[in-house]
């Protein structure tokens, strides 16, 4: 087991590198482009030019670069846009990571559980209007784009019923800290989790509905129901079970991915400051050190997702550890 | 009598019509005795005994006739009552114990969840009542066994586990659906001991399917051969292969290769292949296939009343 997981955990260190060396090649050795021009952004003085070449090594080979780079990004952490200015880029990355983080984790638990939830009633009342109206109801949420939902929550939510009674808790759009007022976070943020969730629950709920009926045809839950178990019994811990395999499969790259970044409609929206907006303005502006680092903590977050999916894996299916 | 089935009928509902895949079947089972049904693949055997464990979901079948268990009537039984006797009362061994065990659960887990299904015990003491299960069905270390899961053992081990999960509430029936067909012969000859031996010991009756006329003749009491959903031959054991009365089961013999004196070169097979239950013949079903059929098998023949009975117009010909 503790092999298992060194073992993931190699995997995973292999993985990032991997990834550091592509996105440093794609920016920073691409031909006929000067990384050091990009760097110093439009109209810079032969001066900063010197100074940002220096500084990123770019008179010294690749390999050079590419470890000067990764010291300013994981070891001094005093990776510098040139285009904002001396802004630092790491204090950056770390500042917007709890905002994405928050979003995306709320929305993550409001989705999985009411996946489930839908997805077990679907399956146990199969072909039944409540079937029909749940599945019906998830293709809703699936066909609404996220910008458009987002918007029109905050038309509803903030000024056309503001003032009523439905929604005159919801404080103004921005993002509070969770150490500096709790309370403020949770609101702000309960908008945003069920706007992002709404997408993720309809898929999820078809996926485990189609993954449980599968489930129900197969030869151990005839074997179930030969010994007397109950129906609900069957499908609980029965079907279900082996159902959530394709659930977490799915949940693990969902999950990775939206809090590398894929959830900037959703921050751009409600104003927040995540790691979608930032690496979304770091692409505007063809801040390179910016896209750096947010791409280095996005992979890094996506392949953290997927161990942990690995080592649920081994936790729901016993097959998977001898395998 | 334990079981009494009578003209049991299942009909599935399907784009090309309705099927008929058990038509007034009848068939009693008494307490303690080994009952064989044979037949070939789409006979019916394994659906009409499916319909007795009350263990067709379809929605598009439906079930006609008679099921009597110990004189309780379960065509019609609700969910919940017929739920309290699977599993206790009548138990089922599958065809397929590679797929029949749930994969995530460890055999020990599986069987104490039957149990405890059914009796008022502790998860300890079902457990405890599991390890005696294995050990019962031969298991070489059954504390160790309680703990494995079953991509860990072998398809033998997997039918014993399934085995001694089907009489972990000493059931007074049990059926077992073909199954040593997906195992080795060695294997084979172990699991139809256990059978035995469990019938000795528990004094269940067990109703026992399979297509294999080598299994029946070793194990059962009395024998019930099956074609195109019906019963067309009924005996006891050492009647109906001493002396077989309807030409497909005698047909069926002709198949099992002699054990002594020289062996033909190829075995006789059946001529044609089993009817389509959607265009069953008008008269007898075996008719097409039948070296001796006359003008009279255009009508269908029943099967009469007895414990010995062939369903064929040539058997009254010959015993009159």
């Amino acid at each position: 087991m503790i092999y298992a997981i060194l073992r993931r955990l190699g995997q995973m260190l292999f993985v990032m590198f991997g990834i550091s060396v592509l996105v440093f090649l794609i920016f920073f050795a691409t031909p006929g482009a000067d990384p050091a021009a990009r760097i110093a952004g439009r109209n810079a003085s032969p001066e900063v030019l010197e100074a940002v070449r220096h500084s990123f090594g770019f008179d010294r080979p690749l390999p050079v670069q590419y470890a000067l780079m990764m010291k300013k990004i994981f070891i001094t952490g005093d990776l510098t846009s040139f285009v904002n200015r001396g802004w630092k880029v790491v204090p950056a990355v770390l500042d917007a990571i709890p905002v994405t983080l928050s979003l995306v984790t709320g929305a993550a638990i409001l989705w999985v559980v009411l996946s489930i939830l839908i997805g077990l009633v679907a399956a146990a009342w199969r072909d039944t209007w409540i079937d029909r109206g749940l599945m019906a109801l998830g293709l809703l949420g699936i066909s609404m784009p996220v910008y458009w939902l987002g918007e029109v929550m905050n038309l509803l939510s903030q000024s056309r019923y503001h003032d009523t009674w439905l929604f005159s808790w919801v404080p103004p759009l921005g993002y509070k800290a969770l150490s500096d007022d709790p309370k403020g976070w949770f609101l702000t943020l309960v908008i945003p989790w069920v706007t992002l969730a709404i997408l993720y629950i309809g898929i999820y709920g078809r996926v485990l509905r189609a993954a449980l009926i599968e489930a129900m045809q197969e030869d151990y839950i005839r074997t179930a129901r030969a010994k007397g178990l109950s129906e609900s019994r069957i499908l609980l811990r029965h079907a279900l079970r082996t159902s959530l395999i394709a659930f977490v499969t799915l949940f693990g790259l969902d999950f990775g991915a939206l809090v590398g970044g894929s959830a900037l409609l959703t921050e751009v929206v409600f104003g927040l400051q995540g790691i979608g907006k930032l690496t979304y303005d770091a692409l505007q502006s063809l801040d390179l050190p910016m896209i750096m680092a947010t791409v280095m903590y996005a992979s890094m977050f996506v392949v953290i997702a997927n161990a942990i999916v690995d080592m649920v894996y081994i936790l729901l299916d016993p097959r998977v550890k001898t395998a | 009598m334990i079981l009494s089935v009578r003209d049991l009928t299942v009909t599935f509902r399907t784009e090309e019509g309705p099927v008929r895949a058990i038509d007034g079947v009848s068939f009693d089972v008494a307490e303690g005795e080994i009952l064989g049904v044979v037949g070939e693949s789409g006979s019916g055997k394994t659906v009409s005994l499916l319909a007795v464990m009350g263990l067709i979901t379809d929605p598009n079948a439906t079930i006609g006739g008679s099921i009597r268990y110990r004189g309780k009537e379960l065509v019609g039984l609700p969910a919940r009552a017929l739920r309290k006797l699977r599993g206790a009362e009548i138990a089922m061994i599958f065809q397929d114990p590679m797929t029949a065990l749930t994969p995530v659960y460890t055999i020990g887990w599986q069987i104490a969840e039957q149990i405890r299904a059914h009796q008022k015990i502790s998860a300890r003491a079902a457990m405890d009542r599991a390890e005696e299960l294995l050990a019962e069905v031969n298991f070489p270390n059954p504390r160790e066994a309680l703990s494995r899961y079953p991509h860990q053992l072998s398809g033998g081990m997997r039918q014993r586990a399934v085995i001694a999960m089907a009489l972990s509430c000493n059931p007074a029936l049990l059926v077992a659906d073909e199954p040593t067909t997906a195992l080795d012969v060695t294997v084979q000859a172990g699991i139809l001991d256990l059978v035995r031996r469990l019938r000795d010991r528990h004094g269940s009756a067990v109703v026992f399917i399979t297509h294999d006329m080598g299994v029946v003749s070793e194990l059962a009491d009395r024998v019930m051969v099956m074609y195109a959903g019906r019963i067309v031959e009924k005996g006891a054991r050492s009647e109906l292969f001493g002396d077989p009365l309807h030409p497909y089961t005698r047909a069926l013999m002709g198949s099992i290769p002699p054990l002594t004196g020289t062996r033909p070169r190829r075995l006789p097979a059946i001529p044609g292949s089993p009817p389509s239950l959607l265009r069953l013949p008008q008269g007898c079903s075996f008719a097409p296939r039948c070296p001796v059929r006359f003008e009279a098998c255009e009508a269908r023949p029943a099967l009469p009343a007895g414990a010995r009975a062939a369903a064929c117009f040539r058997v009254e010909e010959v015993q009159p």
